[in-house]
């Protein structure tokens, strides 16, 4: 079937478009783009005034938790969630059971996923097999298989030498390295940013110098190999310096931070909300403005959420034994256009780094409405207001923070190849 | 909170929540409390048929015996419990074990747990009073208790005290139930401890100044509050040997002239002999530690006696 979305405000950074004109789908691609198109007999119109036409939103930073752990989430509730938050594309970690590190497990989660159809999912393989920080994956094989980058998420890579060789390799394979930075040894049993509040509420303190030292280290690894780097959800003020003095003479860096990082701070976990327990932990205030500096001056290149559901039973518990993570794919949109309202970002800007600069890092072939381009869309209502509750949730946990927060901004339609996957009720 | 005489609380978990005219009450109720125990028949039927579970997931000795005498002369009953205490999710959760307990009924429940907030993780979940003996480095409020009415017993006062805390702060909730109290009861406190144990932003916890010497904290003080060093939460880290600790961290007879004549010594035990106090120092007369475990039973018996909606007690 084809679409043709009319009146709305069409953002493409990409193309440098931002204007109200048409857009015509055809047999599930970008066909033309222009003010006063007519569709083909037997389109479907959507009357786009008032909403704004983006390329598919892509989150590259995402936890399915399939195979092997999908009392968690699954590839279908994932996806779904991720339809819901107005994401065509996403790009999930290796930590499942077993690590997508071969061929097998990725296949597996690439089929699944299209099986589904809610959205593209494109696996990142594992650094290390078994991401056990040893000896190198098949990184050629998770390439052809479909994987778009390699990272061993979650685990940092401890050796600097096996991180070189990664490096190295990997650019030979034309894969990016995604760095989980965090020197364990900083970090040790911390389940919480180091500062004030730690100390109020008797928890062990993880100081920003784990992320940073660790964040300087593969910098100056992606600069002595020349080999693609991407640091995953940068928190603090001394990566985004880190990473804007490496950018300054050239390093080949790329970063990402997620929503929790510029909304929150480490005051969220007073009353020990697990819910506010994540790694690399909520920060301080001064943190939280210099990611958002790092935002606006383009150090930061995209927004991820790292979405990571979590059941119940290993949320609801003491502090310290609650594992680290909250959702994002649901509640990344209108926590992000926050930063429009708050003058940190322009509309094309939030765009850019919530779809267009996710697909040029991973090297797919997303984040475009040039004729000719898949037509992966998301039409978002920028003025909606609504409440975000926990059985509304497509995904199948629900530890987030925001629940109960209202929100401004969401999705209308999610659509995928030309085929709607979700519309507003 | 609100007026003198009545404690609005179901809960003891940290003497953060408690204001001023509580801990004052507390501290009243126990002074008028502690006759009944220098009595020849030691109980009082304040809180018979009440049924108290003292469950504690860290060893204790001292916390744990305190708190059930304290129910007992109070004519309460009491059982005690202590799970194993590996703190992994291995087993049966905190959740679900304080549910099991609630199902007996009980009225309080006294608990000890190693991680911090865990109190106010069950006081969501439980309809029992919650009194904290103890957790993690969060707070240990008996103990700051106990350790005011000791202090107010020899000075009769609180308001104005220099009060040092030495040692490990950032591993001790003793320190901070102490700071918290203190704080509102209008004390000054002077920290000091090696810069590996003193955590980011104490100063902000209440009336508190930072010494990067222990001599400066002793200084013109009227309670020298030593902590104990544990070797076991220390580890390898935080300090080359318990010697140099000792050396410079410790307590003895040369550093306590730098207090005032009359100060008091105050130790939340057990005591490392030789490590944080000198031996002469421990026996010395300006030592309390033994009064403070004389008034940490009438503390706890104020505590069990207010959290079940007791009102003020006349002096005996």
């Amino acid at each position: 079937m084809n679409l043709l979305i009319t009146g709305g405000r069409v953002i493409d950074p990409s193309q440098g478009l931002d204007g109200i004109v048409d857009l015509l789908i055809v047999d599930g691609k970008v066909s033309a783009l222009g003010e006063g198109l007519t569709a083909p007999a037997g389109s479907r119109v959507i009357d786009a005034q008032g909403l704004i036409v983006t390329p598919g939103l892509i989150d590259m930073h995402v936890h399915l938790r399939d195979p092997g752990l999908e009392y968690k989430e699954d590839i279908i509730s994932g996806t779904r969630a991720a339809a819901a938050g107005g994401f065509t594309s996403l790009c999930c970690m290796p930590n499942t059971k077993p690590v997508i590190d071969n061929k097998t497990v990725a296949s597996y989660v690439v089929n699944k996923a299209r099986a589904a159809g809610f959205a593209n999912v494109f696996p990142a393989g594992s650094i290390t097999q078994g991401s056990k920080g040893e000896s190198l994956s098949e990184m050629g094989e998770l390439k052809e298989a479909g994987c778009v980058a390699v990272t061993d998420d979650g685990r940092p890579v401890v050796s600097g030498e096996l991180m070189r060789r990664a490096l190295e390799y990997a650019r030979g394979m034309g894969l990016v390295v995604i760095s989980h930075a965090e020197d364990p040894s900083l970090a040790a049993d911390g389940v919480m940013n180091d500062g004030y509040v730690a100390t109020e509420l008797g928890l062990k303190g993880i100081p920003w110098v784990a992320e940073d030292s660790a964040t300087a280290r593969d910098v100056y690894l992606s600069e002595l190999t020349g080999s693609a780097l991407h640091v995953a959800h940068v928190s603090t003020k001394g990566s985004v310096r880190i990473i804007r003095n490496a950018k300054a003479r050239g390093v080949r860096v790329t970063c990402e931070t997620a929503p929790h990082y510029f909304i929150l701070t480490d005051e969220a976990v007073r009353g020990y909300n697990t819910n506010a327990k994540m790694n690399p932990p909520l920060r301080s205030e001064e943190d939280r403005q210099a990611i958002r500096q790092g935002l606006a001056d383009g150090t930061i290149d995209a927004i991820a959420t790292d979405h990571a559901p979590h059941h119940k039973d290993e949320k609801d518990l003491e502090f310290n034994l609650a594992m680290n993570g909250i959702l994002g794919l649901e509640s990344s949109l209108p926590l992000s256009l926050r930063l429009v309202a708050d003058g940190v970002l322009t509309l094309p800007e939030l765009v850019e780094k919530m779809s267009c600069a996710p697909a040029r890092i991973l090297g797919l072939s997303r984040g475009s409405l040039e004729p000719g381009s898949v037509a992966d869309i998301t039409v978002i209502d920028p003025e909606l207001e609504w409440t975000m509750e926990a059985e509304k949730l497509a995904s199948k946990s629900k530890n987030s923070p925001f629940i109960g927060w209202e929100l401004k901004g969401k999705a209308a339609y999610t659509i995928l190849a030309g085929k709607i996957v979700t519309a507003r009720g | 909170m609100g007026d003198a005489g009545v404690f609005n609380h179901k809960h003891i978990i940290a003497l953060r929540d408690l204001s001023a005219d509580d801990i004052r009450l507390l501290l009243t109720t126990a002074e008028n409390l502690k006759e009944i125990n220098s009595r020849d028949i030691k109980k009082v039927p304040t809180l018979r048929g009440k049924t108290i579970i003292n469950l504690f997931y860290e060893a204790s000795t001292r916390t744990r015996t305190s708190f059930e005498i304290a129910a007992k002369r109070l004519s309460a009953d009491t059982v005690n419990i202590s799970p194993s205490t590996s703190s992994s999710t291995k087993g049966e959760t905190l959740s679900d074990t304080a549910l099991n307990l609630l199902a007996m009924k009980p009225d309080i429940i006294v608990m000890r747990h190693n991680v911090s907030g865990a109190h106010y993780f069950l006081a969501k979940r439980l309809s029992c009073s919650i009194i904290n003996a103890g957790d993690g480095a969060h707070e240990h409020p008996s103990q700051g208790l106990l350790d005011m009415l000791t202090m107010k017993e020899r000075f009769g006062r609180l308001d104005g005290l220099k009060v040092a805390i030495v040692g490990d702060i950032t591993h001790s909730r003793v320190a901070r139930s102490n700071i918290q109290g203190l704080t509102k009861m209008g004390s000054q406190i002077f920290v000091a401890g090696p810069p590996t144990m003193m955590p980011p932003g104490v100063e902000r916890l209440g009336n508190v100044t930072v010494c990067n010497d222990m001599r400066e904290a002793v200084d013109g003080a009227d309670v020298v509050m030593m902590l104990r060093i544990q070797l076991e939460r220390q580890g390898k880290t935080l300090l080359p040997t318990m010697k140099e600790y000792s050396r410079y961290y410790g307590l003895n007879r040369e550093t306590l002239k730098l207090a005032r004549p009359d100060a008091m010594v105050m130790h939340p035990g057990p005591i490392n002999r030789g490590v944080e106090l000198s031996s002469e120092v421990a026996d010395c007369d300006q030592s309390h530690i033994l009064n403070q475990v004389e008034n940490g039973v009438a503390v706890r018996m104020a505590m069990l006696y207010h959290v079940c909606g007791g009102g003020a007690v006349e002096a005996g």
